[in-house]
């Protein structure tokens, strides 16, 4: 009996064909991990799609103006008020510590623990920033604005609503990653995955696939965030 | 790319076929691309038989926790069946009690107990097994996912005791009433309803993975997609689409949450109670009737899908034949699913939608009628001619066949909007779902039972007190939900708490008494079983190993009942698909899964 070997398989839509055809793998060379992130995702997708749905029916048949979103999420510097930058700044931050993160799964594929772990941290800490300003503008909002979910001094109340819930939801999904991220920079500097330690909970071995399964976790994330920016922000 | 490649398949073992012209396929063990799944072993009582990571006995969990949960349901459904039929001598429920018995025994049934017996039960129990896996690909994750739903179902049983008790709402939980002060339950019931159901839904996504990926990505050697038993793909198909529904129902609840608990308007209008204004404004409770059947519909087939497949080995197992046009079933399970999304507003018709939306959705509504319909002519064209074994699986598979395609007529009257206009929210309606997705499913849900039994605990359950089970429960449940479509007829309305001095009530009244009697029976005749079960798991009589002379998989493991790690040392390789009876050219009756081509050389299978 010789070795599977994903590279003999046949490649496009004959592969397609062939890996759903085939016996024990349908995604052929793919682990039990990833494959299921990649569903949980899907499913995660449902979710937020239902928000989003939901804000823009919200919004198609409300009565009342609904706010005008650069008066709402601007910011005052120096004496000029300026559309968004808030928002700007968090965008960028979460994006970069998507890149942050793709580094970190590379450096981790080639064992280096050292960057790996670094690359790690420095995600976390661009998602804490990020958890950061949103607080900082959910406390502007709230305090300074009046914004509050049952009403809002500048038009439809389901603004303030659909706006605290999903971000809120958006947030949290934030914030459990940022968790990960902290549990497995610490993991890695510990170099769990090469001397094969066993989980504290799981009391299984893992290894660096783990780090890319997180790293889709937070790409996702971020993805999903852009699609927020653009119905909140930019509708 | 090129489009020649070197085929997986090895060591060709040539065909030694002694007898002449036919020539058995040739044979061909595919490399290993799992890698030996480690497991945990447990090592005291509590993470045996506690916190366990074995999905057998995670299924078996989740299946007592749903039966149990499934019994209170019952005991609901007698109380509103006395106050129905005998309103004058049962005063104990009064109309706010009623409410709340009918929601919970709707959410009680077609949730925490159909929903968690098809996927958490038999899915756990079943998938490892049929599929030539040692566990589920994320044991510990399966295990988390049985406490979630613990707990959701505790917080669900903690609603009765609150304030103001459970909900009243309607299964169906529709705002704004159901948090408007003058519904039952609207204090701090919805709140616990709302919050088990979120919690139900993270336990069951968690275990939905695993059901997921555990088919796709951890089957055993030779075991394709279309050798695969039809359970696991009812199964799987099932939970295909819960991980998709359930999104919106997890949504809706927040948004519920948020309007009930912290004021905001996603579901509420401009309203008033007793004369005073409330604070809600410019929400749409038609949102949620969208959010709601979004997740409904597809619902209704995540609780028909595992039965669909189920019975179909049910049916082939017991009438020694093969599945009449396997691939056809498999295709009509995934477009059924497929369908399932697109059918939702159906129960909408009286919401006041545009008519073209109406249009719509009657007709893909009617086009799931057909691939359903293969399914009934192949599960009747299976029977046709078989060695039909009247055992009790058989019986209940029978049962299943003539309730659900009664069910589905009847659900071909109310996909029509002009039909269903008149007969939405009378017992007509009670009386079809009851069948479709009550009765036809539990029918399965019985059937499994009766025929999975010896695997489980190696004893069979006993046959005479199955026959009246089965006896009872079929004659009854038709003595119980034929008159209901007349009720429904003459125009009585559902979730009324009483008929008064109504004009439908001349013939009304001596049919409720009658329905009422009957529930009772069929409702003490489930004690009987369960009865059964208990007593049988110690004193049954002892099954020898695969006593249905079954060809999947689940039968044909080392230890009997299996053990922890299914299957020994090596997993098995399998050959073919798990119907191979009455073949011709061979003295075996029915060649199992694991059979290589060459120990049954003569055999004339066809190749799967
Ligand atoms: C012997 C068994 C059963 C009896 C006697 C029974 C009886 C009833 C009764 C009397 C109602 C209330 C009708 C009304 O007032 O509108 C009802 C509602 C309902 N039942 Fe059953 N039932 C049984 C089994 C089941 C099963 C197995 C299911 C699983 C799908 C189920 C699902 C429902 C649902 C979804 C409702 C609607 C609840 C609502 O209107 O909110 N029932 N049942
Ligand atoms: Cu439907």
């Amino acid at each position: 009996m010789s070795q599977f070997d994903i590279e003999k398989l046949p490649k496009g839509s004959k592969g397609f064909m062939y890996d759903w055809g085939s016996d024990q793998r349908a995604f052929k060379g793919v682990p039990w991990g990833k494959a299921m992130m990649w569903i949980f995702l899907l499913s995660d997708t449902f979710i937020f799609s239902c928000f989003l749905i939901s804000l823009m029916t919200a919004r198609a048949s409300t009565v009342v103006p609904w706010p005008y979103p650069s008066e709402v999420f601007g910011l005052t510097v120096f004496g000029t008020s300026v559309p968004l930058l808030l928002i700007a700044i968090m965008t960028f931050v979460l994006i970069t510590s998507s890149g942050t993160m793709a580094i970190a799964v590379k450096y981790g594929y080639e064992k280096n623990r050292k960057l790996c772990g670094w690359f790690l941290l420095a995600t976390a800490i661009g998602g804490l920033t990020f958890v950061g300003m949103q607080a900082f503008e959910w406390s502007k909002l709230i305090f300074h604005d009046g914004v509050r979910p049952w009403g809002n001094p500048f038009g439809a109340e389901q603004f303030g609503a659909f706006f605290f819930m999903v971000t809120g939801f958006h947030g949290t999904h934030v914030s459990i990653g940022v968790i990960f991220l902290f549990i497995f920079a610490r993991k890695v500097f510990r170099g769990d995955f090469d001397t094969g330690r066993r989980g504290y909970f799981t009391s299984m071995k893992s290894d660096y696939e783990a780090i890319e399964i997180l790293g889709l976790y937070w790409h996702f994330v971020d993805l999903v965030w852009v699609f927020i920016f653009a119905f909140f922000y930019l509708w | 790319m090129t489009d020649e490649y070197t085929d997986n398949k090895l060591e060709t073992k040539a065909a030694d076929s002694s007898s002449g012209s036919y020539t058995p396929p040739a044979e061909a063990i595919p490399a290993k691309e799992n890698p030996e799944q480690e497991l945990y072993h447990a090592k005291s009582f509590w993470t045996k038989w506690v916190f366990c990571q074995d999905a057998k006995v995670i299924g078996i969990q989740y299946a007592l926790t749903a039966t149990a949960i499934g019994f209170i349901g019952l005991i609901l459904s007698w109380g509103m069946r006395l106050q129905l039929g005998f309103p004058e001598t049962f005063s104990f429920l009064g109309p706010a009690t009623y409410y709340q018995s009918v929601t919970m025994h709707g959410m009680i049934m077609v949730i925490y107990l159909l929903t968690a017996l098809f996927l958490g039960g038999f899915g756990n129990y079943l998938i490892p097994l049929m599929v030539g896996a040692r566990d589920m690909v994320f044991p510990y994750v399966n295990m988390v996912s049985y406490w979630m739903f613990l707990v959701a179902v505790l917080v669900l049983l903690a609603s009765f005791f609150v304030p103001g008790g459970p909900t009243g709402a309607g299964w169906t939980l529709y705002p704004p009433q159901a948090i408007l002060p003058g519904t039952p339950g609207s204090e701090m019931g919805i709140v616990l309803m709302l919050v088990s159901l979120s919690l139900f839904v993270i336990g069951f996504t968690m275990g939905g993975l695993n059901y997921v990926i555990t088919i796709l990505q951890s089957r055993t050697r030779g075991m394709t997609l279309m050798r695969m038993p039809l359970t696991i793909w009812g199964i799987f198909t099932a939970t295909v689409l819960a991980l998709l529904a359930f999104p919106a129902l997890f949504v809706a609840c927040i948004m519920m949450t948020l309007d009930n608990l912290l004021g905001t308007s996603f579901f509420m209008p401009e309203i008033f109670t007793m004369g005073e204004k409330l604070d809600y404004a410019g929400g749409s409770p038609i949102l949620f009737q969208h959010l709601f059947w979004f997740f409904g519909h597809p619902e209704v087939y995540i609780v028909a899908l595992p039965a669909f497949g189920i019975v179909s080995d049910l049916i082939s197992v017991h009438a020694r034949k093969n599945v009449f046009g396997y691939r056809m079933m498999v295709w009509a399970i995934v477009i059924i699913g497929a369908l399932s999304f697109i059918v939702w507003a159906h129960h909408m018709y009286v919401s006041g939608m545009n008519p073209w939306f109406g249009f719509f959705f009657a007709t893909t509504t009617l086009i799931i009628a057909v691939p359903t319909a293969i399914k009934v002519y192949n599960w009747v064209l299976t029977l046709w001619r078989g060695n039909i074994h009247l055992t009790i699986p058989m019986l209940f598979s029978l049962g299943f066949i003539v309730t659900f395609v009664n069910g589905g007529i009847t659900g071909l009257f109310l996909g029509n909007v002009i039909i269903d206009v008149p007969l939405s929210d009378t017992y007509f309606v009670v009386a079809h779902f009851h069948m479709v997705m009550g009765i036809a499913p539990l029918m399965v849900v019985f059937g499994a039972i009766y025929h999975w039994y010896p695997l489980i605990t190696g004893r069979h359950l006993n046959q005479t007190l199955g026959k009246i089970h089965f006896w009872v429960t079929f004659v009854g449940a038709y003595a119980i939900y034929f008159p209901m479509h007349y009720l429904g007829f003459i125009g009585v309305p559902r979730r009324y708490f009483e008929m008064y001095d109504s004009p439908y009530m001349t013939s009304g009244v001596g049919l409720n008494q009658f329905i009422t009697v009957a529930a009772l029976i069929v409702g003490f005749t489930q004690f009987i079983f369960l009865y059964n079960i208990f007593t049988s798991w110690y004193k049954g009589e002892k099954s020898e190993k695969n006593p249905w002379k079954a060809n999947s998989l689940e039968w044909h493991t080392p230890d009997y009942p299996p053990t922890h790690g299914n299957f020994g040392k090596e997993l098995p390789v399998v050959y073919r698909w798990p119907y191979d009876f009455s073949v011709p050219g061979t003295d075996k009756e029915y060649i199992p899964q694991h059979v290589a081509p060459s120990e049954v050389p003569t055999a004339k299978a066809e190749q799967t």
